[in-house]
């Protein structure tokens, strides 16, 4: 009885003097762009990746992407190499999930054998590139806890600031610095803090474009990592919604058959 | 007419413009530190392989067919000369299971020392030594898919024989093995049917297969004989085998454990083996993109040493380098030593791309203290080898 009146109590007081603080703010930020980006379905992509040491000699990956939206969890996708040509047919598939650790397998066609692979390596390279897995996987509200720091404007557009800590374990960042465009609640800058702290990478999210009438895609990814000299860019080729993908297209089946 | 020919031309590729060649060639260098144990034998194999790729899908990718050849020449060995078809299939996807047919290639398993569940496709065992190449199997293969799991039926309507080295090759037996003359338990020889099934499912942590198979041993035995020459040889004699299996891996963090466990009756006997172990891998070691794995697996064979494998009573230890890089570098050092004398098994295999299209492979094996004339490896003690290979995927 007692602890029911000091919660009425309490609510009465919040109720009075209710704030919104920095973490609520980026919160309800972070909830309004998860939200925005739902109920896209399914995707097909094809990219080109293109890789360059600090010297600029350039390495090329072409990638084709598929994913599912799974509403309350993590996404799942599927991605196929078509080049370097050593490693074609090899296919990536892999379960997100929000805070429990991701479902992987890779599939090495040589072997025609499919490995279950640890997700540990989020912080790792992907294909030898400078996004890390954690960079590329899909991003749930639940993985971080946020802080909104100022409003800003970045390359003339109007961005809400914000602070992102990762809450899954194994990530190679303390911190990201997020740039939400607040027209698209879609990021344009994002800068990277390593474990010790120090400004690690940026990415830089470019030729933004609008599918479906609702969901914002960038079509250009600029990673800079500025301990290196090392940078990589994403580039889409293509986006395709609408496909009629199903779980059967994202499982150890068809993982031996992606080409 | 000529017309015509230049419309077909035309109209071709557009027909099939789900279509593609792929693949690869290598030449292979072959250098073995010891003098060999025979006049027939030589210190250095040059050899040269390709391996094209053609695939074509329609039906919205739910129809596929491959078809990928393979060759090889060798300078010395004959034997090691030949030809196979890895694939040549059809492959038709429904909604709750997929059927292939003809040629193919399966892989069952989850172990990195030897592959004991592993039994639908013969070894083709001069391409390598560790048994991990293979020839390519004929096949009706039906996958019903479950929620609870994926049933994979197979037909297997032709045996393939297992390759062996020749008379100028190295990494053979002494006498020779006559793989001209195989003799079979069935009377149907190679023609013999087997039939084989497993489940296979994942479960959160878990990956878990269960399989069984009814048919001619890929595994064949040996018996003295003579060549038409009238010199010894040994002849393959392929027995009527049944073997359940199962594999499983737990994937936690950075543990991968792994077991793979086998029953098998053949020729009157009932044996069992297993391998079992785990991997464990340190991401991004001294803050950079490397990761280093640890690998150890004990393999066993309860027939002991009358075992016709040479890992009854053995343990493999090994460190994979994964560098992460642009050019994918990496490097597994293993050995596998067994718990009964001091024998040896060292290995080395390591890889690099070079530029978009070209891969160099250096592949290295010693051993050392093979000192039991009764072991399947006391005729490679003089055997010791390094290998390059430099290929180019197109």
């Amino acid at each position: 009885m007692k602890s029911i009146i000091l919660i009425l109590s309490l609510l009465a007081f919040t109720g009075v003097i209710y704030a919104e603080t920095a973490e609520e703010k980026g919160l309800a930020i972070a909830i309004e762009a998860d939200k925005r980006d739902q109920g896209w379905g399914d995707q097909a992509t094809v990219m080109k990746m293109t890789l360059r040491n600090s010297q600029g000699a350039e390495s090329t990956r072409e990638i084709r992407g598929k994913a599912l939206e799974v509403k309350g969890d993590g996404d799942k996708s599927l991605t196929i190499f078509d080049t370097p040509r050593d490693v074609k047919g090899t296919a990536f598939l892999s379960f997100t999930h929000t805070l429990k650790a991701d479902e992987q397998w890779l599939y090495l066609p040589a072997l025609k054998r499919v490995k279950r692979i640890s997700s540990s390596n989020k912080s790792g390279p992907f294909m030898g590139s400078e996004f890390a897995y954690e960079d590329i996987s899909s991003q749930e509200v639940e993985k971080y806890k946020y802080k909104f720091i100022r409003d800003d404007k970045y390359e003339g557009r109007d961005v809400f600031v914000l602070e992102l800590y990762p809450q899954y374990k194994k990530s190679g960042y303390t911190k990201q610095i997020s740039y939400i465009d607040k027209e698209m609640y879609q990021p344009l800058k994002i800068e990277f803090y390593d474990r010790k702290k120090s400004l690690l990478k940026t990415l830089t999210q470019h030729d933004y474009k609008q599918y479906l009438n609702k969901y914002w895609r960038a079509n250009r990814l600029e990673m800079l990592n500025h301990q290196t000299g090392k940078s990589t860019t994403l580039l889409w080729k293509s986006y395709k919604f609408k496909n009629g993908f199903n779980k059967r297209d994202f499982d150890k089946n068809s993982l031996k058959r992606a080409r | 007419m000529k017309k015509n020919i230049g419309l077909l031309f035309f109209v071709l590729p557009s027909m099939l413009s789900a279509n593609e060649w792929s693949g690869n060639i290598a030449i292979e260098q072959k250098l073995f530190s010891n003098d060999p144990l025979l006049s027939s034998q030589y210190s250095q194999y040059s050899s040269i392989a390709i391996q094209p790729e053609w695939v074509h899908e329609w039906d919205g990718g739910n129809q596929i067919f491959s078809f990928v050849p393979f060759a090889r020449w060798d300078q010395r060995d004959d034997e090691r000369t030949h030809v196979d078809i890895r694939e040549l299939s059809w492959l038709k996807v429904f909604a709750e299971s997929e059927l292939r047919v003809g040629v193919r290639k399966v892989f069952w398993g989850v172990s990195e020392s030897q592959h004991l569940v592993d039994i639908i496709n013969q070894t083709d065992l001069v391409e390598s030594t560790d048994g991990e190449e293979k020839l390519g199997q004929p096949m009706i293969n039906y996958a019903l898919i479950n929620d609870w799991g994926t049933v994979d039926l197979f037909v297997l309507p032709y045996f393939r024989e297992r390759t062996f080295a020749g008379n100028d090759g190295r990494l053979r037996t002494i006498p020779r093995v006559d793989a001209s003359n195989p003799e079979y338990e069935s009377s149907d020889k190679e023609t013999h049917t087997d039939y084989a099934a497993r489940w296979s499912h994942s479960l959160g942590v878990w990956d878990i297969g269960l399989s069984y198979f009814d048919g001619t041993s890929r595994d064949p035995d040996f018996k003295l004989g003579l060549d038409a020459n009238g010199d010894d040889v040994l002849l393959p004699v392929y027995y009527q085998m049944q073997q359940t299996g199962i594999d499983f891996q737990a994937t936690l963090d950075a543990w991968l454990w792994k077991v793979e466990a086998i029953n098998r009756r053949i020729n009157n006997i009932t044996y069992n083996a297993t391998t079992a172990g785990f991997e464990y891998t340190f991401y991004g070691v001294l803050d950079s993109a490397s990761d280093i794995g640890l690998v150890m697996e004990y393999l066993y064979d309860d027939r002991n040493d009358s075992a016709t494998t040479p890992f009854e009573d053995d343990l493999m230890m090994g460190i994979r380098w994964t560098n992460n890089d642009e050019n994918d570098t990496s490097l597994l050092f293993g050995i596998i030593a067994d718990r009964d004398d001091s024998s040896r098994l060292y290995s080395i295999e390591a890889s690099r791309r070079i530029g978009q299209n070209w891969n160099l492979n250096l592949e290295a094996r010693v051993f050392k203290k093979l000192t039991d004339v009764t072991s399947p490896l006391y005729s490679l003690r003089e055997d010791d080898f390094l290998q390059l290979e430099l290929s180019y995927y197109f």
